[in-house]
Parts: structure tokens; C-alpha cells; sequence
């Protein structure tokens, strides 16, 4: 298991070879109507993970697939090391590729399953066995060589897509949603496996996917996409803490919008006054709201009243609507969410910290 | 709970009881036309029982000729079916999925041409042809196709036959595995187009495409029309000339077939299960 890959007596060939930068430059791409691309701008560094994270059709597969060499850009191109390979057919390009599907090859037991890229390399036959089964025992499957992909888990077929997607030492991975058909707990320990693999081999990798929790606590820099475009690319935390665009602000974990009139470098927001974090603002805005930046307290003639309350654990997120109509989602710690019933009147009250605003949103009054 | 067990019982008893109902009307409609098929080929009335009609197949006129011819032209048959069909099916089904029914479409037209008229069109056309096209080259391609040693014309008119069937297995076989996501995956791994179609895709459709050559052989082993119509003498018009006149020898060819093409989709059943299924005891005792 923790064997490192980077020393087998059988390397033969690239042995300084480490991952390599990807750059996409104006990338451009629609099916009939549906723009799935619409001028894409991203660089990923040298072994760095990066997740494309986005609602479903905002092109992050496109992208992907752009890279393997599956699609071809209306316009612009994508560098591998500062060379274009927008023209290189997929089977040269230097890149492994594991996909959302199971799609081990149904004929081929794990080990051949593995060996196959080298096999069309023309390693011997011997030597790709070698490897392949270095490989098994590097995602941690090494009993697992002579099985067939139906007789292996959905988390073992996708191990032994990984490894063979690493089988050729490539450049660049590419994970196209690899863990969404997995059950919870498979998903966890393969997610934890894939950032350990990607470290130790220190290989840039591209992780698609649609689930923000794994974006967050897998990748290096998540690059939100929306409607083909890119709209932040930043590490976690950032992300999290300074949204570019209210659009990630709302995808990236859960946001929540208080009206409130904006003055300049100030927002009046329940009853204070408080910094604007980012630009200046005029007129009425909406603030944005992290759970866990707002607190609560009972108040038998409090203006707010708690709608619902959902337990997680060590916190319970309580629904609030907030004097203004809009609803609020608020986190308190478990114990302390006894005091807050449902149907209770509570009251909003904000900490001392500069807060996001955007512009002002009609929505549904709850 | 005695109750439910002894109605369990009985019950179970009424569906084997039933099952062997259907299993005899089955076995009767399929065993006794063979039964008195092999009865009549070997009692003869004044001689009793005797093999003379099986021994004296080997020897017979023709009997060798016909069955090579029959077994050549199933086997060019056989690879054109395959060599239309497959690369077409994976073309299309990869790179213009909504292209589908015209393929579907044109292959399922033999189906409501009959092979009489199928044939009286070929015929018309093989008239026809010589005597426009003397002076170029494709005169002597007429005469080629027609060569009665082997007539390429009979391998075009049973491809055409045989399409229907064989779009149906293949078809079946390719929606039966993930085709792009395999061949994606394979070309990820570095293979080209083509090896990506024959270490990956093929391999994969081995049942689809022994169904399709099994179904095309025993088509091309039992036509009839089209052969007899053009003038020439494969296994199956060589079985009804001789019919007329030795009636025994006639049904042991029948039997004989019969047990060749029943040998033949025992193996066929064998050799298309998935290679997995066949190792699976090893695997898991390793």
C-alpha cells in the first residue's frame, strides 16, 4: 500500500518525468445550440490538483474531454507544457484518463486491464506483468490480479481504473467524476486514495465533478464553472471566504441573502451597520450570508421565527425567516438548539466583521 | 407449518407434473419427424435395417462437391456479412448515433423482398449485362461472378439474405456493452482507432458475432431457391436432385445435417460464453 511507485527497477524510459502545466487558452465548443464551452481561460500548475466544479452542463466534462483529445474545440487550444496539442490524436497524447462509467475492459482480467497501455506501447510481456502488478499493489488491490471487472466492487473496478490510468506514467490525469456511481463510504476512503496517489506521484491532475464537498476537500484549486465560462479559480478557503461573483458565493456552500441598503463603503444590515468586504456599493443590495456567521437567540418578541431545523451532527442548521420575508439558514450548535424550537421567535444578530453584498435578488417571499 | 410444507410439496408436484406435460408434447413435435426420418433412411422394406444409406453418402455423385461449394460460399458469406456489418454498426453508432435507422432500415429490406424475387431481378440483371457492357471491362467481371466453381453472385445474394439477421445479433451485441466509453477508454490507453476496435471492441462482441456467423451458415447450408433458380448445384439443391431418386439417401443427408448444424450450436454455445464465466472457477480457487 505505501509502497512508492517512482523507483521500480523496471523503469526504463522518462525517468525524470513529472506533471506537466495545462493551459487552456479562448476554448470554445457547442453542440447545435448549447454552448458548452464559451471561452474558457484556466492554467493548472505543475502537479497541481485541480477540481472543475459546476452545475451540470456548465461544460466541465467538455473540458476534460478536450484535454483527453475526445472533442475538438470550435476555437482556441489547450497547451501541455506550453505546446499545443489541440491537434494531437487522443491515443498520442500524454494523458491517463479515468471515467465517470465503470469502463474496465470486460474481457481482460484486472492485471491485463492494467497492462493494456503498455501493451500498446509495446512492452514485453513480462515487464508490463511487472508493472501492472506494481500498480495493483499501489491502489491497494494487489490479491485482485486475476479477477474479471464482474467479479470486483464498483470502488475495486474503479481502483484499477486508476491504476490503469496511471500504468503509462502520464502527465496529466484526468478523473471525469470518477467517484459519483460510488456508495458514501467507498467514495471517501477512494477520494482520500486518489489525493494521496496524485501527491506522492506528483502529477497535475484535472477532478471533475459536481459535488462540492469533494471539490473542497480534495483539490489544490477549485475552478468554479458556469455556462461555459470560468468564473473563479481559487484555492478551498478562498473560495469559500472571498466569492468572486455571487454565483460561486451561492454554488460554494450554502449562502444565505438578507436585503439591505448599501452606502458606499458601509451596508445597513438588521438594525447595524457594518464594512463591505470587497467593492463599494450604492442602493439595495442583498448580503451574503455563511450559516455559520449569523447567530441566533431566543426572543419571545423577537421579529425572526424559526421555520425548521435540520440535525448534522455536532451543529443543527436551523431555518429561519428573517424580518424582511427571506429565509435564513442559520447554524447553532446542537445543544444549544433545544433552546430554539420550531415556530419559536428568534432573533438575527450579525458579528462585528466586514460582509459580502451583492446585488439585490427578488425571490420567493418564504 | 407441516400444512405449509406438504402444500408446498404438492404444489411443486403439479408444476413438475405440468412441466413434464409440456416437456412431452415439446420432445414429440421436435423428435418424432427425426425418429421416423432415421427409421425410414434405414429400413428398407425387403431388406431390413441397414446403414447403406448413410455408408453410401461418402461415395455418392456430387456428394463431396456440392457440400465444399456450400461450405465456401458460407464461409465468403460469413466474412462479408461481417466485414459490411461490423465496421458499419461501429461507425455509426460512435459517430452519428441518429444515422441508426437508416442502417436499420436498409438492412432490414431483404426481409420483405422475397428470395424469388431477389433472385428473378439477379437473373434479369445477369442477362442484361453482358450484352451492354461487351466492349468494357465489367463483361468479364459479369463472367468472373458467375464462375459455377465458385459463384460469387450466390455470396452476394446471401449476404443480402443474411443481413437482416445479422444486423439483429450485432445490434444486440454492440447495446450490450458500453461501445464509446470502451473505445474512449482504449484510446486513453494509447490505441489507435483500429487496434481499439480489435483488442477491445471485438473481443467484447465474441458472442454477437458468433450468433451472426452461425445464423449466416445455417442459412447459406439450407437455401435453396436462389441457387436452383441461377443453375448452380450447392449442398442443399444437390440434396433434393438426389431426392427424387434415392429417397433414403436423400433423408440420411437430412439426419446427417441436422446432427452437423445441432454439433455446430453446441459449440458455438461454448465458445461465446464470455471467457470470464470460463475461467471463473479458477479465479476464485487461485
Amino acid at each position: 500500500m505505501t509502497m512508492t511507485f517512482d523507483q521500480p527497477k523496471t523503469r526504463t524510459e522518462n525517468q525524470t518525468r513529472t506533471g506537466a502545466t495545462v493551459e487552456f487558452r479562448g476554448l470554445q465548443r457547442s453542440f447545435g445550440n448549447v454552448r458548452a464551452l464559451a471561452g474558457l481561460n484556466l492554467t493548472v500548475g505543475r502537479g497541481e490538483l485541480v477540481a472543475l466544479l459546476g452545475p451540470s452542463g456548465c461544460g466541465k466534462t467538455t473540458a476534460l474531454r478536450v484535454v483527453a483529445g475526445f472533442e475538438q474545440p470550435d476555437a482556441g487550444e489547450v497547451l501541455v507544457d506550453g505546446q499545443d496539442i489541440t491537434r494531437v490524436p487522443a491515443h498520442r497524447r500524454d494523458a491517463g484518463m479515468v471515467f465517470q462509467s465503470y469502463s474496465l475492459f470486460p474481457h481482460l482480467s484486472a492485471l491485463d486491464n492494467v497492462a493494456f497501455g503498455l501493451r500498446m506501447r509495446g512492452v514485453g510481456r513480462a515487464e508490463r506483468r511487472a508493472r501492472a502488478g506494481e500498480l495493483l499493489d499501489l491502489v491497494g488491490l494487489p490479491d485482485q490480479a486475476d479477477r474479471y471487472p464482474h467479479q470486483l466492487s464498483g470502488g475495486q473496478q474503479q481502483r484499477i481504473a486508476l491504476a490503469r490510468a496511471l500504468a503509462l506514467r502520464p502527465r496529466v490525469l484526468l478523473l471525469d467524476e470518477p467517484l459519483s456511481a460510488l456508495d458514501a463510504r467507498v467514495r471517501l476512503s477512494l477520494r482520500d486514495e486518489i489525493r494521496r496517489l496524485q501527491q506522492e506521484l506528483g502529477i497535475t491532475t484535472l477532478f471533475v465533478t459536481h459535488d462540492q464537498e469533494e471539490a473542497l476537500s480534495l483539490a489544490d484549486r477549485v475552478a468554479v464553472m458556469n455556462a461555459g465560462r470560468l468564473e473563479q479559480c481559487a484555492p478551498p478557503a478562498q473560495l469559500y471566504a472571498r466569492p468572486a461573483t455571487a454565483f460561486v458565493a451561492e454554488f460554494v456552500g450554502v449562502m444565505s441573502r438578507i436585503p439591505a441598503r448599501a452606502d458606499g463603503a458601509t451596508v445597513h444590515v438588521l438594525g447595524r451597520t457594518l464594512p463591505i468586504d470587497g467593492d463599494p456599493a450604492h442602493g439595495d443590495v442583498d448580503v451574503l450570508l455563511r450559516p455559520e456567521s449569523i447567530e441566533v437567540v431566543a426572543a419571545a418578541d423577537g421579529s425572526a421565527q424559526v421555520l425548521g431545523a435540520a440535525f448534522l451532527g455536532a451543529i443543527t442548521r436551523l431555518s429561519v425567516r428573517s424580518a424582511a420575508g427571506t429565509t435564513v439558514k442559520v447554524d447553532v450548535p446542537s445543544p444549544a438548539a433545544t433552546t430554539l424550537p420550531v415556530g419559536s421567535h428568534v432573533e438575527l444578530a450579525l458579528p462585528d466583521r466586514p460582509v459580502l453584498v451583492a446585488p439585490r435578488k427578488e425571490q420567493a417571499r418564504a | 407449518m407441516a400444512r405449509l410444507a406438504m402444500a408446498v410439496t404438492a404444489l411443486r408436484g403439479r408444476i413438475r407434473w405440468s412441466r413434464g406435460v409440456v416437456l412431452l408434447i415439446a420432445g414429440t413435435y421436435f423428435l418424432l419427424p427425426m425418429v421416423c426420418s432415421v427409421v425410414f433412411s434405414i429400413d428398407v422394406p425387403g431388406q431390413g435395417v441397414t446403414f447403406d444409406a448413410y455408408t453410401g453418402i461418402l461415395g455418392a455423385d456430387g456428394f463431396l462437391d456440392s457440400l465444399t461449394l456450400t461450405l465456401e460460399l458460407a464461409a465468403a458469406t460469413v466474412v462479408s456479412v461481417l466485414l459490411l456489418l461490423v465496421p458499419a454498426l461501429i461507425t455509426v453508432r460512435l459517430t452519428a448515433p441518429r444515422l441508426r435507422w437508416v442502417i436499420e432500415v436498409v438492412c432490414s429490406l431483404p426481409l420483405v423482398v422475397p428470395a424469388i424475387a431477389l433472385v428473378a431481378g439477379i437473373g434479369t440483371v445477369l442477362r442484361w449485362g453482358p450484352d451492354h457492357l461487351a466492349d468494357t471491362p465489367l463483361y468479364d467481371t459479369f463472367i468472373a461472378i458467375q464462375d459455377p466453381d465458385f459463384p460469387v453472385v450466390l455470396v452476394l445474394a446471401y449476404t443480402l439474405m443474411a443481413l437482416p439477421l445479422a444486423y439483429r445479433t450485432l445490434d444486440g451485441g454492440l447495446a450490450a456493452i458500453d461501445l464509446k466509453v470502451l473505445v474512449e477508454a482504449a484510446r486513453a490507453c494509447g490505441a489507435n482507432w483500429p487496434r481499439a476496435v480489435l483488442q477491445v471492441v471485438l473481443p467484447n462482441l465474441r458472442g454477437a458475432l458468433l450468433n451472426t456467423a452461425f445464423l449466416t451458415l445455417a442459412l447459406v447450408l439450407g437455401e435453396y431457391t436462389v441457387a436452383a433458380i441461377l443453375g448452380y448445384r450447392p449442398f442443399a439443391v444437390w440434396i433434393v436432385g438426389i431426392g427424387g431418386s434415392q429417397a433414403e439417401m436423400s433423408v440420411a443427408v437430412s439426419v446427417i445435417g441436422l446432427l452437423v448444424t445441432w454439433v455446430l450450436l453446441l459449440a458455438l454455445a461454448t465458445a461465446g460464453r464470455p471467457r470470464s464465466a470460463r475461467t471463473k472457477t479458477t479465479a476464485e480457487t487461485s
